[in-house]
Order: C-alpha cells, then sequence, then structure tokens
C-alpha cells in the first residue's frame, strides 16, 4: 500500500507535481497515466525518496521511505532500464544490490531465470539491448520479493513477445497480493493490464477511478449509417424524431439508438443501407480528450494543431493490436 | 460492475514463460493482513552489508583494476627509473635518504587516485546506479560511509605495499646507508594515508560535483594549479602568497613525508612531520560534510 497525500514538487516557478493526493492499493494492478512531461517520474522518483517534494508526503506501507531497512525487501522500482554499470555484468549488477539488503546469492539466479536472462548472466550488461535493458531492471525489481512493485514504463523497448510477458507477470505479482504501481503514456497499454486507473495531467490529478468505471464513463457508443440515399434517411430518422449527426464521407452517426430499431426503421421506408453498424469510441481518444488542456509539448502538424484529432471515432489504430477491442466492449 | 479492489489475494499465480523454480506463496493464510509477504527472511542491515556491496562494485568493474594497475606501475617503475638514473651518473649517494627518490612516482600516482575516487561516485550519476543504490539503501551516510571506506583502505593497501617494495628495491640498487626505521614508516604508510586522504577528497568532490570530467578537473587543478600560478606571480608585493602557495601545495605537503623542508622565508616554518596528513584530513572532513549534505538534500 502507498499513500501519497498533497505531494507537490515545484522546480523554481514551474510546478512539476501539484498537490496529488492517491493511495495505491495491494492486490490490483493500478496505471499512472499521463502524457509525457505530466510528472509521472517525478512523482516516481519523490515516491522512492530520490526526490523531495516541496510539500506533501509519501508513505510505504504506513512509513517514509528512509525508515525501511531493507527496502528491497518492501518495495522494488524498475526506473531507468540503463540505470546499470556497463562494465558490470548482469550477475554482478544484482549482487551489489542482493548484498546491500542481505537477500541470499541464490535469488539472484532465481530472478535472472524469471526474466529470461540466464544465458547472459555473466556478459556485461553494455552490449544488452533495450529489451535485455528492462528485464534486467525488472529483476533488479523481483529481488526482494517485494510486496510492492513500481514500474516506470516498463513495455518501452520490449518486443511483443516480452509485453506480453510483462503484462501477465505484472497481473500475476497483483493477483498474489502485491500492489503493483505501473506508469504509461499509452491508454491502450493500460487498458490491457490495469484494474484501476490514476490519470494526472501537467501534475495535477485528472482522474483516480476503477479501469471499468472509466471505460463505462468515456467511451461513447453510436451507430454509424451508411446510404447512398442520404436524405431519405434523415427525413426518416427525423419522422421518428432521432437526431442524427453528419460524419465525414457521407457517414451518419447516431447516438443512443440501437442498429435493430434503424434497421427495421429503413426497411419500413424501403430505403438501402450500404453499413449500420454499431461504434465504440477508442479509450485512447478519452484519455487524450481528458487531457487535451494539459499536454505540455503539442506536435503542430496537422490543421488542427495536434491534441486530441477531431475524428477518428472507433478508428482501429488504437488498442487493437493485442484484442483491444474486446477490452474496449467490457464496459458497455 | 465489479470493482476489482475487494478480490484480494488469489492463489494460483501462473508465471511468465521464463519461470524459473517456482515461487513461493508468501502471503500466510488468514493472518489478518492484506498483501504479499515475501518469503525470503527480513534481517536488520547495518554498514556491512553496504560495505560488501561497495566492495562488489569496486572489484566488479575493469576500469578500477586499470586504474590501479597504472598507480602501481607508476609508482614502482618511476621509482626504479630514478634510481637506476641516480646509480648510473654518481658514484656515492653518500648520506642520503634514498627512499626520497619514491617521491615522483607517488606524485604522479595522485592522478589515479583522483581519478578513481571521484568516479566512485560520479560514475554512479553517470549511469543512473545511483537512483538503484539509493533505493536499495536510503541512508545516504551510510553510503557515503561504505564508499569511503572501501575505497580508501583499498588505495591505502595498495599504495603501501607498492611503496614498501618499491623503497626496497632502491636500497638495493643503490648502496647508502639504509633508511632509518622512522624514514621507511614515513615514505610508506604516512605516504599512503596522504594518498587514501586525497582520494577521499576526489571522492567527496565527486560527490558534490556529480559529474566525472567536471570534479577529476578541480582534483586536478587543486593539486597542480597552486604550483603553476605560483611561477607567475613575479610581483614584489605577492611574494608572501607566492611562497606561501608552494608551501602548502600538495606537492610540496607530500614532498614532506620524504623528509623535504618547505619552509620558505616569508611563510615562516612550513609544516613538517606529520602536519600535511592533518592539513589533508580536516579539508576532506569538510568536503565530506558537504558532499553528504548535498547527497541527503539534493534530488538524485
Amino acid at each position: 500500500m502507498i499513500e501519497v497525500t498533497g505531494l507537490t514538487k515545484r522546480y523554481g516557478r514551474k510546478v512539476a507535481v501539484n498537490d496529488l493526493s492517491f493511495t495505491v492499493r495491494p492486490g490490483v494492478v493500478t496505471g499512472f497515466l499521463g502524457p509525457n512531461g505530466a510528472g509521472k517520474s517525478t512523482t516516481m522518483r519523490m515516491m522512492l525518496d530520490l526526490d523531495n517534494p516541496t510539500s506533501g508526503s509519501v508513505k510505504i506501507d504506513g512509513k517514509h521511505y528512509r525508515e525501511l531497512s531493507e527496502p528491497l525487501k518492501h518495495i522494488g522500482a524498475l526506473l531507468e532500464a540503463k540505470a546499470m554499470h556497463g562494465g558490470r555484468s548482469a550477475y554482478n549488477n544484482l549482487l551489489c544490490l542482493a548484498q546491500s539488503n542481505r537477500i541470499p546469492a541464490s535469488r539472484i539466479t532465481e530472478v535472472l531465470d524469471m526474466v529470461g536472462l540466464t544465458s547472459v548472466a555473466k556478459g556485461k550488461s553494455k552490449g544488452f539491448s533495450m529489451g535485455m535493458g528492462q528485464r534486467l531492471g525488472i529483476a533488479s525489481a523481483l529481488l526482494g520479493d517485494p510486496e510492492i512493485l513500481m514500474f516506470d514504463e516498463p513495455v518501452n523497448g520490449l518486443d511483443p513477445e516480452g509485453i506480453h510477458w510483462i503484462r501477465n507477470l505484472m497481473k500475476g505479482l497483483a493477483t498474489e497480493g502485491r500492489t503493483v504501481f505501473v506508469s504509461s503514456h499509452l491508454m491502450s497499454e493500460m487498458a490491457l493490464t490495469a484494474d484501476h486507473l490514476i490519470v494526472i495531467g501537467q501534475g495535477r490529478l485528472l482522474a483516480n477511478t476503477s479501469m471499468a468505471d472509466f471505460i463505462h464513463e468515456n467511451s461513447r457508443s453510436f451507430t454509424r449509417l451508411r446510404s447512398p440515399d442520404r436524405e431519405r434517411v434523415k427525413d426518416a430518422l427525423d419522422e421518428a424524431g432521432i437526431t442524427a449527426v453528419e460524419g465525414t464521407g457521407g457517414v451518419l452517426e447516431i447516438d443512443g439508438v440501437e442498429p435493430e430499431r434503424l434497421g427495421e426503421l429503413a426497411a419500413r421506408h424501403g430505403i438501402v443501407l450500404h453499413e449500420l453498424s454499431s461504434q465504440r469510441a477508442s479509450l485512447e481518444e478519452a484519455f487524450m480528450r481528458m487531457t487535451a488542456e494539459s499536454v505540455e509539448y503539442h506536435a503542430h502538424t496537422g490543421p488542427d494543431g495536434g491534441g486530441a484529432p477531431a475524428t477518428g471515432w472507433g478508428s482501429p489504430g488504437w488498442g487493437t493490436p493485442a484484442g483491444g477491442g474486446n477490452d474496449q466492449g467490457k464496459g458497455a | 460492475m465489479t470493482t476489482p479492489y475487494q478480490q484480494g489475494p488469489r492463489p494460483g499465480y501462473q508465471q511468465g514463460p521464463h519461470s524459473g523454480p517456482p515461487q513461493p506463496h508468501g502471503h500466510a493464510p488468514g493472518d489478518g493482513s492484506f498483501g504479499y509477504t515475501s518469503p525470503i527472511p527480513a534481517r536488520p542491515t547495518h554498514l556491512g552489508d553496504a560495505v560488501a556491496s561497495e566492495w562488489t562494485k569496486i572489484r566488479s568493474v575493469r576500469s578500477t583494476m586499470w586504474t590501479l594497475g597504472v598507480m602501481v606501475a607508476l609508482i614502482l617503475g618511476i621509482g626504479l627509473l630514478t634510481a637506476a638514473a641516480v646509480a648510473a651518473t654518481s658514484d656515492d649517494v653518500g648520506n642520503e635518504n634514498v627512499l626520497i627518490l619514491g617521491f615522483f612516482g607517488v606524485l604522479l600516482a595522485t592522478m589515479c587516485v583522483i581519478t578513481l575516487g571521484v568516479l566512485v561516485i560520479s560514475s554512479e550519476y553517470g549511469t543512473g546506479l545511483i537512483r538503484s543504490t539509493l533505493t536499495a539503501c536510503p541512508s545516504r551516510g551510510r553510503v557515503l560511509a561504505a564508499k569511503s571506506l572501501v575505497f580508501s583502505l583499498v588505495v591505502f593497501v595498495v599504495s603501501t605495499v607498492t611503496t614498501l617494495v618499491t623503497g626496497a628495491l632502491q636500497v638495493a640498487v643503490l648502496d647508502g646507508r639504509s633508511p632509518t626505521g622512522e624514514e621507511w614508516f614515513r615514505s610508506t604508510v604516512g605516504v599512503s594515508l596522504y594518498l587514501a586522504v586525497l582520494g577521499l577528497l576526489s571522492l567527496a568532490v565527486g560527490g558534490l560535483i556529480r559529474h566525472s570530467a567536471g570534479a577529476i578537473t578541480v582534483m586536478i587543478g587543486l593539486v597542480l594549479l597552486p604550483l603553476v600560478m605560483a611561477m607567475f606571480m613575479l610581483s614584489e608585493s605577492l611574494t608572501w602568497l607566492r611562497e606561501a602557495m608552494f608551501t602548502y601545495s600538495i606537492p610540496a605537503q607530500l614532498s614532506v613525508f620524504y623528509g623535504s623542508d618547505v619552509s620558505l622565508d616569508s611563510v615562516g616554518s612550513g609544516p613538517r612531520g606529520w602536519e600535511p596528513l592533518w592539513i589533508m584530513l580536516v579539508v576532506t572532513a569538510v568536503a565530506m560534510v558537504g558532499a553528504y549534505f548535498s547527497l541527503d538534500r539534493r534530488d538524485v
């Protein structure tokens, strides 16, 4: 259990983290979501007592971090994958950490095996790929078999197999009753792993909700209708008292009416339909809408100046690679 | 809608594709506590554990061994070359203390000590390893103490052995009088203590500056600059300052251990005996306190 109360961090006049309060509970994966520069890493560093908060406090199981006598047995963290000395072998990198916390050396072989680095344990970590570095970082987080785990962007640099592995690992760790706190800037990734969601933007808390509730509240569902005889469809809809919004490419979007009813309506009027489908707005978009005002680094490429795109309802790009569609339907 | 909070620990967790030996389930059923308890026994840690960790760090990096190797080579090589040169040019060294010929090697070896001392701490900032170190051991004082202990002991032991061997060879090569016990002690143990404390000063500066190249530059400047600057202070009014800089420069202080008299007229009696070591200790203590507060207060 991690309790964050009124956490604030100022760098000069710039406020990086602004009065954050939340609790991370055991037994579930808690996603920590925010755009780049939202203050996720700063918050995590303050949680580990690496950065000093301007005000506020963080309690790990009711204690301040510095009061933990062998912290690695309470909390394991992956901050940066490359936070290792390149000239040192993977085994020795872990040995330094294990010795300072009186963790038996047998545990090092165990965690190296767990992350799949046994074969390169004696090799210099300088030659490691980003993914291997990430695995070594995860191994060091698991070293003390801690009850709290903290991962900062753990899927960065991992291949699809590795991403799949870390998702299962995090879920498994939570199922064992551990507290798992994982940061990401990808909503689609969080939708697949997290049970609970904490969203921040420009250092402020934007949402603290269960994943299911977030999906329920933030994904707009609507029916998409396409017909060569658009005017007649509109008339028929008007007649039935249904409002439709004109989308791009001659498409009509209708909120809150089931496709069944619309299909029957069209049949009654003898109108030809080319498409009639139920749609759901992507979570990624809901996330972008939520953080739109607080995004720090806007890319000015499109005419709408970046930020949340104006179109793209239910666009297949978000969340689909690993069955995001199913997850998006979860809240229905 | 179910809120997953209330589910609590569920057994039967399957590990990822690389799962090794089955991981024991630590949560004791019915103990009332919520969450996971590690099966690894928790034993209170102390400074000794941090020292063990720092020793692993020092010995597991090849650059440490290289730097120490160069240091040994400098003391031994230059010490022997000087002795050989003296033996070839003069017939009689008379009543001189031949151990003084070890001075030049040791002076150059200070560069290795400085580099290593700075790197012991600043390399961790360079790689980000310092974050792992401090999450594993949140007590800044313990980390700093462990680093200082391990590093100064390594320097002291290596330097004592090397200066002893070099001195013995010099005495053997040059057929002079055998040095007194005190001369032996000061040019081996004394010099090595001075090097170890100089190393600690470098470590403290490394902790204050947090940047390898910057800290090494500062330390090399500290060793060489007073001498270089003194050379160009030709003005009459600066005589006192020039002579003070000569007398209290690190090379001059180091030479005191070989029995040289660094006293100059305007400064009066310069440090003699073991005084250079005490001066260095005081300076290092001040820097170390600064390094501790920097580590304790500044963001990592």
